[in-house]
């Protein structure tokens, strides 16, 4: 668990912000960002820090350009709320990653952790969802990249690096998003089976079909796993009802559609996260599938994931959970496992971070050096000590 | 000719690429003097063509060692002057990297080589899946190029860019390194360097292999053009047709002389002298693309369209596709010359754009025909002129300049697809201020501390890296007083 900072600042703008950093950059005082809370167990624990800044008073819609389907917010936005907004008018962030106790990760959050949900499957994670970013550097400078169209190739794409950077870079203070249609209905075909082989099975053949699903998730515990595919849209009952003889066809059991479907996603986007146990993220491929499930259950482990892209968390709770995040990594390498939530016990016990390509771990120094040369963002927290 | 480049540089290229694949003479170099952005021309010290990574890599290696600066350039095909040869510099020429490395079905990836074309990745993994990106020169433009230009095409309002589609690259640093960007999987740990690289012009690397994501063909295509009375009336069908959570594979517009222009060329039958025509198609599921196809011929019908027609094969749906993709190449049936131009408008300002466009046209007596994506707001205005006439030539590009302006007063972009290169340096302080150039300045760095990769490319003026950390040493290009240091 991370140490308790000193004190924290709550800038009201990103101006303020701007100027603090500068301030800090000066110094040399170290600083977390902190947008909800939700995550701040996630990454290593990196060296003590002089300050936390925290995100709330960042928290103002800039522009809903709803004809465009466009809005720049400010990055402390809690993401219920914009989408709460973005609900009224029939639009949505397509990103619904779990947010947390209370509720309460924001945009700057997600961003920073590149957290994503269920909706990935069709619509991306949040690096493909944001169309331009304002940062906060440690030398006071506000810099911007790309814009508020959906379309755009001017100059560097700076979202995508600060997209999963968990705040060692800078801090995010406006995020341009592209946003979608909300879908009216939604409707989700599922099936079961004890068998990973079948699971993985059937989740491969629902991935080569173009299905244009909203979602395509797995999902294991106890010895029993589901699939689910879910659709979005006037037809999405039907193309539920439709998808339900090829699970059958696939041998799994109880195979069933419903347009009442909101508790089976909320579950996956729960599985997601744990409050006493270790979750290790697998950043695997399609096809490894089978392997992650029986690693998950050599381990005792549950698993939520999208199975056509090759993510999966896997949860591990009770005796000797370090021992257990260990083999479960030795079983799927050299795919990358990286640990999310876990308690003190684990994370004093484990390494966080997989290990990147090491001449990409090079350049990802160097970027460090070059945007935050006074190295005060949660230093020690990212892969490779950055 | 060799351009200046030492005799121990130019023994180190032909000893990794072959002498055959060195050149050196003007005749061999003037092929590649230009990219597809023609007013635009410089003969490099040498062009080499690489027949391996290794190789690509052994040259990259040689150039840091001698601080002569390199451009990569693919099929040449870019509109923005990014493959522009550099006098004093190497042309790196990845054609004869034209490899498909590996299809994986089970995870719908395949890796190719750099100077692989757009369109046999497709075909590589057909029928059951396809690569969504598609710009328009996809039979030619390489997949290094569109990973250099993160490159779009009809498709990408629906389907994303190549940026949303590239998973990994194995790519030269500026300073002879082989790294790995990202893989075969998603969300590997650390800084999203993948996501940095592609779009960045050349100016950071240059890939040598591409790990791409392939989808599944969809179940069936839908397509139609709709004719308008005016680009204002097929402006509100494209705002109702998104605003009802239709996502169309795609949508094109043209306007009244582009349609002219590729009735001419296409031999499609469509009626010359309406104002705008809207092709629309829809692809996915076979229920859901019904459903939503009619719904898109009545808001079409609601917006003033009296002549809706409906693709009734793939032979009908080719031709539209064509007249669509035939209104480039048909300006030159209507005028000696055109500038095309690639803004971004947010797509509700469209009304407005068009009209600044239209005074703007005015007001140069010169005439501008507008084709666009129309989802995603990106504009290509064709400013005809004719070179012969003294000073046409300077006054379209000054008109061409201003509608970009328009296009960023309205909050949109300098560009959508064609990328920043040598073309568009000038407007990039307009769209952006010192501080956002600043930061970009800062990723160059970390990847090119030396500025060897396509300098002078993206950035208004060139700019060189601070050293961090380390002793200050001037840089041949702040010596020689043709660059300052930020």
């Amino acid at each position: 668990m991370a140490a308790a900072p000193v004190a924290t600042e709550h800038p009201e703008s990103p101006e303020e912000a701007a100027e603090l950093l500068r301030t800090l950059g000066e110094g040399g005082r170290s600083v977390r960002v902190r947008g909800g809370g939700t995550k701040r167990t996630w990454a290593a624990e990196g060296e003590p820090v002089a300050l936390e800044l925290v995100t709330d008073g960042l928290g103002r819609v800039v522009e809903h350009n709803e004809g465009d389907f466009t809005a720049v917010l400010e990055a402390g936005m809690p993401l219920i709320q914009a989408q709460e907004r973005f609900a009224a008018t029939g639009q949505m962030f397509a990103l619904d990653p779990p947010l947390g106790e209370g509720d309460a990760a924001t945009l700057g959050g997600v961003l920073a952790t590149a957290d994503s949900g269920p909706l990935r499957h069709r619509y991306g994670g949040v690096r493909d969802l944001i169309v331009g970013i304002t940062v906060a550097l440690s030398d006071g400078s506000l810099a911007k990249a790309g814009g508020r169209v959906i379309k755009n190739v001017a100059g560097y794409d700076l979202g995508k690096l600060f997209a999963g950077s968990f705040g060692t870079l800078g801090l995010a203070t406006t995020v341009a998003l592209r946003l979608h249609p909300r879908p009216d209905e939604t409707a989700t075909a599922w099936g079961a089976s004890a068998d990973p082989a079948a699971l993985a099975g059937a989740a491969a053949t629902l991935a080569r079909l173009p299905l244009e699903a909203d979602c395509l998730d797995v999902a294991w515990r106890d010895d029993a796993g589901h699939v689910l595919v879910r659709f979005g849209g006037a037809a999405a009952e039907r193309q539920a009802g439709a998808v339900v003889g090829r699970l059958r066809a696939a041998g799994l059991d109880d195979v069933r559609a419903s347009a009442d479907d909101e508790a089976l996603w909320a579950a996956q986007r729960a599985g997601q996260r744990s409050g006493a146990g270790a979750v290790l993220k697998v950043s695997g491929r399609p096809a490894d599938l089978a392997d992650v499930l029986a690693a998950a259950r050599g381990a005792g482990g549950s698993v939520v994931g999208r199975a056509a892209l090759g993510l999966h968390w896997i949860t591990l709770d009770g005796d000797d959970v370090p021992g257990r995040v260990e083999a479960v990594r030795a079983a799927l390498a050299p795919r990358q496992c990286t640990l999310q939530d876990a308690p003190a016990s684990v994370r004093a016990a484990v390494r966080p971070w997989g290990e990147p390509d090491p001449g990409a771990l090079v350049v990802m120094r160097r970027v460090k050096e070059r945007f935050d040369p006074a190295r005060i963002f949660s230093p020690g927290s990212f892969v490779g000590g950055i | 000719m060799d351009g200046g480049l030492s005799p121990a540089l130019l023994a180190e290229l032909r000893r990794a690429c072959g002498a055959d694949w060195v050149f050196t003479q003007e005749h061999q170099l003037r092929t590649y003097e230009s990219d597809g952005l023609l007013q635009y021309h410089a003969l490099p010290a040498a062009a080499v063509l690489p027949g391996s990574a290794e190789q690509v890599q052994a040259v990259v290696r040689a150039c840091a060692r001698e601080n002569v600066p390199w451009v990569a350039r693919g099929s040449g095909s870019g509109l923005s002057g990014g493959a522009l040869p550099i006098t004093e510099g190497v042309l790196i020429v990845v054609s004869r990297l034209n490899r498909i490395v590996e299809i994986d079905r089970e995870n719908a990836r395949i890796c190719v080589e750099p100077g692989v074309t757009n369109a046999s990745v497709s075909a590589a993994v057909a029928p059951d899946f396809f690569y969504p990106p598609d710009p328009s020169s996809q039979i030619v433009c390489s997949i290094g190029g569109n990973v250099a230009e993160n490159s779009g095409g009809a498709h990408c309002f629906k389907y994303g860019f190549t940026t949303n589609y590239v998973c990994g690259l194995e790519v030269v640093l500026p300073d002879g390194e082989m790294v790995m960007l990202g893989g075969k999987e998603l969300d590997p740990p650390g800084y999203d360097l993948l996501g940095a690289f592609v779009g960045s012009e050349g100016t950071l690397g240059v890939a040598t292999k591409a790990w791409l994501r392939v989808v599944p063909v969809p179940e069936t295509v839908k397509t139609l053009v709709a004719f308008f009375d005016s680009t204002h009336a097929a402006g509100e069908a494209v705002g109702e047709i998104v605003t009802s959570g239709v996502v169309p594979g795609a949508i094109e517009m043209m306007d009244k002389l582009a349609i002219e222009a590729s009735e001419q060329m296409a031999h499609a039958g469509y009626p010359v002298g309406r104002g705008a025509a809207l092709l629309v198609e829809l692809d996915g599921a076979e229920d859901e693309c019904e459903a939503r196809f009619e719904e898109v011929v009545r808001i079409c019908e609601q917006c003033g369209s009296d002549d809706v027609r409906v693709a009734r094969d793939e032979a009908e749906r080719q031709l539209f596709w064509k007249t669509r993709k035939a209104a480039f190449p048909a300006m030159g049936r209507i005028s000696p010359n055109y500038f095309v131009q690639d803004g971004v408008i947010p797509r509700t300002k469209l009304p407005e754009v068009l009209d600044r466009i239209d005074e703007l046209a005015a007001e140069y007596d010169m005439k501008v025909a507008n084709v666009f994506h129309a989802g995603d707001g990106n504009l290509h205005p064709l400013v005809c002129y004719d070179g012969a006439v003294e000073g046409e030539a300077e006054r379209a590009e000054e008109l061409s300049g201003k509608i970009l302006e328009a296009c960023l007063d309205a909050g949109g972009s300098i560009t959508g697809e064609h990328g920043v290169g040598v073309d568009k340096r000038r407007y990039m302080p307009k769209m952006f201020g010192e501080p956002d150039l600043a930061a970009f300045q800062k990723l160059r760095c970390a990847f090119d501390p030396s500025g060897l990769a396509n300098p002078g490319k993206v950035m208004p003026t060139p700019r060189l890296c601070g050293e961090v950390p380390g002793p200050y040493r001037r840089h041949p290009l702040e010596v020689a007083g043709l660059a300052e240091r930020f």
